[in-house]
Parts: C-alpha cells; sequence; structure tokens
C-alpha cells in the first residue's frame, strides 16, 4: 500500500499531462516538458550517486520534472532544462539538518523569476474553457491527497485563499470572483496538489501543516496586495523554510 | 535520503555546480548585451538600411482617437477599445505613386486618404472622395480597410470593415468612390477585425474573406449584457463568424462560408491568402487571439478544409495578432509569421515563424515554427508585421510594431489582467468581473522589432539601431516604396497615436526590381499572382496580396532587393488564372509594368 501511495502522485500528474495535452495541446512542445523531466532525473541519478552511492528513487524527480515542464512557459529550450537542475541540486545543497528546506520546483522557479524574467514566464491561463476538466482535476487531486494523508493540507489552503480573496475583495474593490479566479487555473492545480504537499518539505505535525497553508496563503495575500503575478511561488519561497527551521528546531532543539 | 554523509568535497562542487547554474542566465544575458553594445556603430554600413521618422515633413498630421463603447465597459475601456488604427496602401487613382488610407476609430472621427503628391509629400482628399465619413454614431467605427478590384474596372475599390457595419465602396475612375454595401449584400453588423481580398475559385472575380472579433449580434455601444469577453484566454471559441462573400459579378456577392467550409467562432485578429502549396488557388490562414490559428487549405477552389492540426499549426494556443508571409531562406516557400504576446515575467508566448518542412507535396504539408531559432521570437505585446527586404540585400526583413495600452508608465495593470485570464469560463466571459484599468499601462511604452536578415538564416534585432524609436502603442504597419526610388518606406498606424511615416535609407550599391502586375483574364489587381524571382542560384517568391498584417495592406507592386548582383536570370509569374508568364533578365534598378499575358 505504501509503494502504490508513493507513486500515485506521479502518476495523478502524468494523467493530468496528458489528458490536458490531448485534449487542449496546452504545452508548447512535449520536447520541452520531456527535457525538464529528463533533466531533472539526471540530476537526481547523478547527484544521489555522488552524495549517498546509491540508486535514488525518481518518483520524486519526476514528479519535479513534471512540474517544471508544465509551470513554466518559455520559447526557449535551456530554461526548462536549467530550471529542473537547479530544482534538484537545491535539494543537495540547501539543508539543514539533513532536511531541505524549499519544495525544489518551487525554489527553482522563484529563482528564474527573479534571475531570468525576460525568458520565462509561469502558467497562468485556464486548459480549455469548460468547468468539466477541472472537476475532475479536482475530485481525482483529493481523492490521492487524501489517500497519501495530505488533504488536510489542500482544504487548508483552499479554505484560507477564498476567506482572504474576500479580504482582498474589501482591500481593492475588486469583484470577488476576479479575486477567486486565480485558483480556478491549472496551475493552481499543481500547486494545492503537488506542491504545498510535498511530504519532504512540509512540517511533521498535522496542526502544523495546517498553519502553515494558512500562512502560504496569508503571505501570497500579501504578494497579491503589491501586484506580483507569481504570488503562489514567493508566498511558499518564504514560508515554507521559515516553517521548516522552526520544524528541525522542534525537532532537534540546541 | 538515507546513506553515508558525503564528503566535504563533493559538497563543495556540488555547491559551486549549483552557483554555476544560478549564475548562467545572468552571463547569457551579459554576453547578448555586450554582443548589442558592439552592434550600434556604423549602423547604415553594418545594416545597410535607416529609417527616418518623417510624417510631419510629409504633411501628414494624422491622429488616432479610440471609440467610447457602452458605459458598461467603462471600467477596462482603454483595453477592449484598444484597436481600430489601421494602415492600407494603394494606388487609388493610378498614377503610379503609392496612396495611404488610414482609419480612425473615435466617434464622429474620419478616416484619410493620403494622395502621393510625388514629391514627398501626401494630401488628405479622403472628404474629396467619400471616403472620410466612416464613424458616424450608429454605424460603429473602422477597424481596417483594404484594397480590391472587385468588379475589374481597373481601379481597386475598398472595403471598410468595423466593429459595426463594413462597408463596400466602389472607385469611380480614382475620382470618387460610390458606397454600393447594400448592392453586394454585405450583412449589417460585423465586430470585424480582418478582412481579406482572395480569389478562391480562380474565377477572375475577387472574393471577401472577413472575419468577426466580437460575435455580430453584440452592438459594443449598446450592450444588453456585459458577457461578451473570451470564454478562455487560449481556447476561447464565442467570438465573431467568418464569412466567404463569393463575387457573383455585377457588384453582387454572396456569402459561401458554411457551404465551402469555414465555420469558425475564434476570435479572428488577423488573415493572409497564399498559395502555400502550389496548387494555383490561395489557402486561407487565420490568425485568432485567445487560441490557436487556423489554416483553412484550398481544395481546388470548391472548399476549404481547416486543417490547423494536421499541418501542425493548430497546436499551443497562443494570442494571434497579425499574420504575414514571407520567403526569408529564398527557397521559393513561404513561411507563416504570426505575432502573439510576449511580457517579461508574466506571459513569454513567443511569436511564430511557420516554415513548411522539406517534401510538402500539393496535398501534404507540415509546418515547424522556426521563430525561436531564426531569432525572431521576442517582439513584446506584438501587433503587426509585414516583410520586406529593407535593405535590398536579396532577402526579406521583418518590422513589427507593438505595444498594447500606454497609460501611466509606471503602474501595470498586468496582474489585474491575469487574474481574470486565469479563470474559469465563468468569470473571464463576464466583462463585469475584470477589475478596473485605473489609468495603468498594459505591455505599454514598448519598443518596436526590426530584424534583418542576414541570409544565413539568422535575424538580428536592431530597431532602435536604424531609427524606429517611438513607443507608441503600434497596430497596423504596411510597406511601400512611395517614391518609387527602388526603397521599402514603412508607415504605422497607431492606437490613440500618430500615423507615423518611416522614410527608409538605403546605403548605395544594392540592385532592386520591382513589378506592378495587371491581371486581364485573372482579377485586374492580379492578387494572387506569384511572382518567382531568379538570380544567383537565389529563388525568391512574392505574391500580390490583398490584405496582410494586421489590419493592414502593403502596396500591390512587388518589391525585389537583389544585392550585388547585376542580373537576374529570369523572372516567372504564375496569374491566378493559371496562366504562367516568363521574363527573362529584367532590367534591374526599375518598375516593370507587367499585364497578363491574354
Amino acid at each position: 500500500m505504501k509503494l502504490e501511495n508513493r507513486y500515485l502522485p506521479p502518476l495523478l500528474i502524468t494523467a493530468i499531462l496528458l489528458v490536458s495535452q490531448v485534449s487542449f495541446g496546452v504545452l508548447e512542445s512535449f520536447s520541452r516538458t520531456l527535457l525538464a523531466i529528463a533533466t531533472a532525473m539526471l540530476c537526481e541519478l547523478l547527484l544521489a550517486r555522488l552524495f549517498y552511492h546509491k540508486w535514488p528513487v525518481l518518483a520524486s524527480a519526476y514528479i519535479t520534472g513534471i512540474s517544471v515542464g508544465i509551470l513554466i512557459r518559455s520559447p526557449e529550450y535551456w530554461p526548462f532544462a536549467l530550471t529542473s537542475a537547479i530544482a534538484i541540486t537545491s535539494k543537495y545543497v540547501i539543508r539543514w539538518r539533513g532536511r531541505h528546506l524549499w519544495n525544489p520546483s518551487n525554489f527553482a522557479i522563484c529563482a528564474m523569476l527573479l534571475i531570468a524574467p525576460e525568458y520565462i514566464a509561469t502558467l497562468s491561463i485556464q486548459w480549455g474553457n469548460a468547468i468539466w476538466p477541472m472537476l475532475v482535476v479536482w475530485v481525482l487531486g483529493a481523492v490521492i491527497t487524501w489517500r497519501v494523508k495530505r488533504f488536510h493540507i489542500t482544504a487548508t489552503y483552499v479554505a484560507s485563499f477564498i476567506a482572504l480573496a474576500f479580504v482582498r475583495t474589501l482591500i481593492t474593490g475588486h469583484p470577488f470572483l476576479a479575486e477567486v479566479a486565480p485558483i480556478t487555473g491549472p496551475m493552481y492545480q499543481l500547486f494545492i496538489f503537488f506542491m504545498i504537499t510535498d511530504p519532504k518539505t512540509t512540517v511533521r505535525s498535522v496542526r502544523g501543516q495546517c498553519v502553515v497553508a494558512f500562512f502560504v496563503a496569508v503571505a501570497e495575500m500579501l504578494f497579491r496586495l503589491a501586484h506580483n503575478v507569481d504570488a503562489p511561488y514567493y508566498a511558499l519561497t518564504c514560508v515554507g523554510p521559515v516553517a521548516m527551521l522552526l520544524d528541525v528546531k522542534v525537532e532537534r532543539p540546541g | 535520503m538515507p546513506g553515508p554523509d558525503p564528503s566535504r568535497r563533493v559538497r563543495l562542487a556540488v555547491a559551486l555546480f549549483f552557483a554555476a547554474l544560478l549564475a548562467a542566465p545572468l552571463v547569457y544575458k551579459r554576453i547578448e548585451t555586450r554582443e548589442k553594445a558592439t552592434q550600434s556603430a556604423g549602423v547604415l554600413s553594418r545594416y545597410g538600411f535607416r529609417f527616418t521618422e518623417s510624417s510631419k515633413a510629409a504633411g501628414i498630421h494624422f491622429k488616432h482617437v479610440s471609440p467610447k463603447l457602452d458605459a458598461k465597459l467603462h471600467h477596462i475601456m482603454p483595453q477592449v477599445a484598444s484597436m481600430g488604427a489601421a494602415v492600407s496602401i494603394v494606388d487609388f487613382d493610378r498614377d503610379g505613386w503609392p496612396d495611404i488610407y488610414v482609419t480612425n476609430s473615435g466617434e464622429g472621427t474620419r478616416n484619410a486618404l493620403y494622395r502621393n503628391m510625388h514629391d514627398g509629400t501626401f494630401q488628405d482628399v479622403a472628404s474629396d472622395v467619400g471616403l472620410a465619413d466612416l464613424n458616424a454614431a450608429g454605424t460603429g467605427v473602422s477597424m481596417g480597410a483594404v484594397w480590391g478590384d472587385y468588379d475589374n474596372d481597373g481601379f481597386d475599390d475598398v472595403l471598410v470593415y468595423k466593429w459595426g457595419r463594413p462597408e463596400l465602396f466602389h472607385n469611380d475612375g480614382g475620382k470618387r468612390f460610390t458606397r454600393v454595401t447594400e448592392t453586394a449584400g454585405l450583412p449589417p453588423w460585423v465586430n470585424a477585425n480582418t478582412a481579406v481580398w482572395l480569389d478562391y475559385d480562380g474565377d477572375g472575380k475577387l472574393d471577401l474573406f472577413l472575419g468577426g472579433y466580437y460575435p455580430e449580434d453584440i452592438d459594443l455601444w449598446h450592450l444588453k449584457t456585459t458577457k461578451i469577453m473570451p470564454e478562455s484566454f487560449e481556447y476561447a471559441q464565442n467570438g465573431g463568424r467568418k464569412y466567404l462573400f463569393h463575387n457573383l459579378g455585377n457588384g453582387r456577392f454572396e456569402e459561401v462560408s458554411a457551404k465551402l467550409g469555414i465555420a469558425s467562432r475564434r476570435w479572428s485578429l488577423a488573415s493572409v491568402a497564399a498559395d502555400l502549396r502550389g496548387t494555383g488557388f490561395p489557402d486561407l490562414f487565420v490568425a485568432n487571439d485567445y487560441g490557436v490559428s487556423e489554416l483553412y487549405l484550398n481544395e481546388g477552389g470548391k472548399r476549404f478544409r481547416e486543417a490547423g492540426k494536421e499541418t501542425g499549426i493548430g497546436f499551443a494556443p497562443k494570442s494571434g495578432m497579425s499574420a504575414a508571409v514571407g520567403d526569408v531562406f529564398n527557397q521559393g516557400r513561404f513561411g507563416i509569421y504570426v505575432s502573439n504576446i510576449s511580457e517579461e515575467g508574466v506571459l513569454v508566448q513567443g511569436n511564430n515563424f511557420w516554415v513548411p518542412q522539406p517534401g510538402a507535396t500539393k496535398t501534404t504539408i507540415h509546418f515547424e515554427n522556426m521563430a525561436n531559432s531564426l531569432g525572431l521570437e521576442l517582439g513584446g505585446w506584438s501587433f503587426g508585421v509585414q516583410f520586406g527586404d529593407l535593405n535590398n540585400d536579396g532577402f526579406e526583413d521583418l518590422y513589427v510594431t507593438n505595444g498594447d495600452v500606454s497609460l501611466d508608465p509606471n503602474r501595470s495593470y498586468w496582474y489585474d489582467y491575469s487574474k481574470v485570464a486565469g479563470g474559469n469560463k465563468a468569470i473571464i466571459s463576464d466583462a463585469a468581473n475584470w477589475p478596473p484599468v485605473d489609468g495603468r499601462s498594459l505591455s505599454g511604452y514598448q519598443q518596436k522589432k526590426v530584424f534583418v536578415n542576414d541570409g544565413s538564416g539568422q535575424f538580428r534585432e536592431v530597431a532602435q539601431l536604424v531609427g524606429v524609436t517611438d513607443v507608441y502603442d503600434g497596430r497596423s504597419v504596411a510597406i511601400a516604396d512611395f517614391q518609387n526610388r527602388g526603397v521599402l518606406d514603412a508607415v504605422v498606424a497607431n492606437q490613440n497615436g500618430p500615423l507615423l511615416l518611416y522614410r527608409n535609407t538605403v546605403q548605395p550599391g544594392n540592385n532592386w526590381i520591382e513589378f506592378e502586375l495587371e491581371g486581364q483574364t485573372s482579377n485586374r489587381s492580379a492578387i494572387g499572382a506569384q511572382v518567382r524571382a531568379f538570380w544567383n542560384g537565389q529563388e525568391q517568391l512574392q505574391e500580390v496580396s490583398g490584405g496582410s498584417g494586421f489590419c493592414a495592406q502593403n502596396d500591390r507592386r512587388l518589391h525585389f532587393g537583389l544585392g550585388k548582383a547585376s542580373r537576374v536570370d529570369r523572372v516567372e509569374i504564375r496569374w491566378p488564372s493559371g496562366k504562367t508568364q516568363t521574363i527573362a533578365a529584367p532590367e534591374l534598378n526599375r518598375i516593370h509594368p507587367v499585364k497578363e499575358p491574354s
């Protein structure tokens, strides 16, 4: 059962990608996404051998690669390879007491947005225009995060986002639906099912995970009020490592 | 990951590798910047041409005004009322000198027809000939115009398409224009942003394609609902319908789009007709905003077959703004350039250049997007594009104008725009859900792009270096040799901005040749005629076009730069009627009038 669960997220993300590409042609090209996946897996293989002298399980690198392949948009090829390489390498370089602090793809995307904004952007549009694909992904995602015992994180984040969208409406005067709109996009489907639930970069307690999800939503609201189009990525990048450091500290004081 | 601790040396090496990864884009950027800096010296000698903005000196004092639509759209007015500046080139009086027609879009504003005075200046005669007053309240406002001699009387007539009532005017001997809209049988209201003349069935009479943007049942000044926006940013199919008007003769047209296989409600912004496969019949390419482009393959003049996916261009939806065809490799075949949106850090769609892959036949053709490898990809929020040999070196260059809404330069609407752009159909399609623009810019004040073809498969962007320095919200570009001197100038229509005339100075020494075609059996405008020039192992293909770019039309006269070549081996003309004609070793550096053999 444990093995099955480990492979559920990769299976889900692959299904999302294939269905979306076949139905709507969402990718600039398969080749760029494959490049991102291949680079992530290759880096993982090399670094795991180098660091631990073992062959790693590549499920996590696969998710990183496919996330990068879907979430970044660029007409060039090299940003896909570079983002994946940064993502995987960050896991090995930026560590604290044996744990890595950032979700790898989230960290790499933020890094690329900061250092190469003229070459990349993030996925910011709908896939298709019907509501049923969105519902299918949400239901499937919810079932799978439930099975891997991460649904509370997703649920907390979504509830917080919607509540804070209402707060933003009060502050900006913009329609509530405009503030809620982003979460209906595919970028958020990847964000809430794969990034914020990443077992390696979430704190240990269930309550702590919910609190962190809430603070990610709060940080995102602040970025949104500052008109940052990549608010969720930056929010997770800011809140995630703070939570991880506190968690490590609580786990092993001193 | 369990296992033994890595050695310090391994850690250090991986940390250095990580730092190198992070530094890579910065190094790449620095190399690019350094390369550009070294190119700025000796522009004329390096690139062989230089533009000088000369509208005022030429007597052109035109400023475009945007429409004011229904008050329900007031909060996003700058974004929705962001089109209508258009320019087309025609020799309306057949004096042998290209004239300029430019549309305005404010209610009650006037369009202008600049007659070429042969001395470098122009004079607006639109009111005198009856082509000025086209934006009266209640009739909609102009979006563009295309010229073609639909009745083969020797003078080009004009269709002015609008967000409103499309208007067809008959050219009465180059002196007056008579409105013939009702006789022609055009629909009462189309929110159109593209039209192109083509003779799709080769019967010698020009037909007309008209592409809707907003649905035709929407009067943008009297909205019944705010649910008029695209249902998706990249998959919308709730736009205006398409029309194909078959020319019946006697000034009448029959709408045949559904009968011939054109049924689409994508949000069309541009169309271009060209024979892409050598069948003798023009295919039709349509660039759509909020979605994929469409390619309608002409099946023997009897019907069209949409082959976007089959030919490779119908995937990866973007925001198609403009389309033009060009033979940039001198291989005797057209590629199709489509402009899209790129905004640093927000949306990097990249423009497309669809190049036919080797092995194309009359029945099979497949395109590959080569914009990236050719250096033609990034053009900002790109609008109008046109190909033309700007330095007469024998290779076609590319002019791209851009910029969406320039208001407060320090505040951007992009964040709020991206919120709804990513929203579900129920949200994005209702204008009431769109946050107010509130005086902010959306990809405003952008630097234009002029891509010079180096002849070896690479383009270099040189706009700032060659004098194209304006930052208006460019919409429509048209290219013509206004002074009959063998040099292509550019005219640019800007939204809420002036009409610009970029006069071209080309370094002496390169040769050129031009052809002014007149059909006899074919339509008299010779739209659809293909000319192949052969010299020094080069074979460049051009086609007389009934509209290309964004709401634009170049001069119908075809211009070939020849570089240092002292001789053109031959020129082959394939007329729309199917007749072919060869001109051996035509004289260089002159304009050749050519009549279709009877």
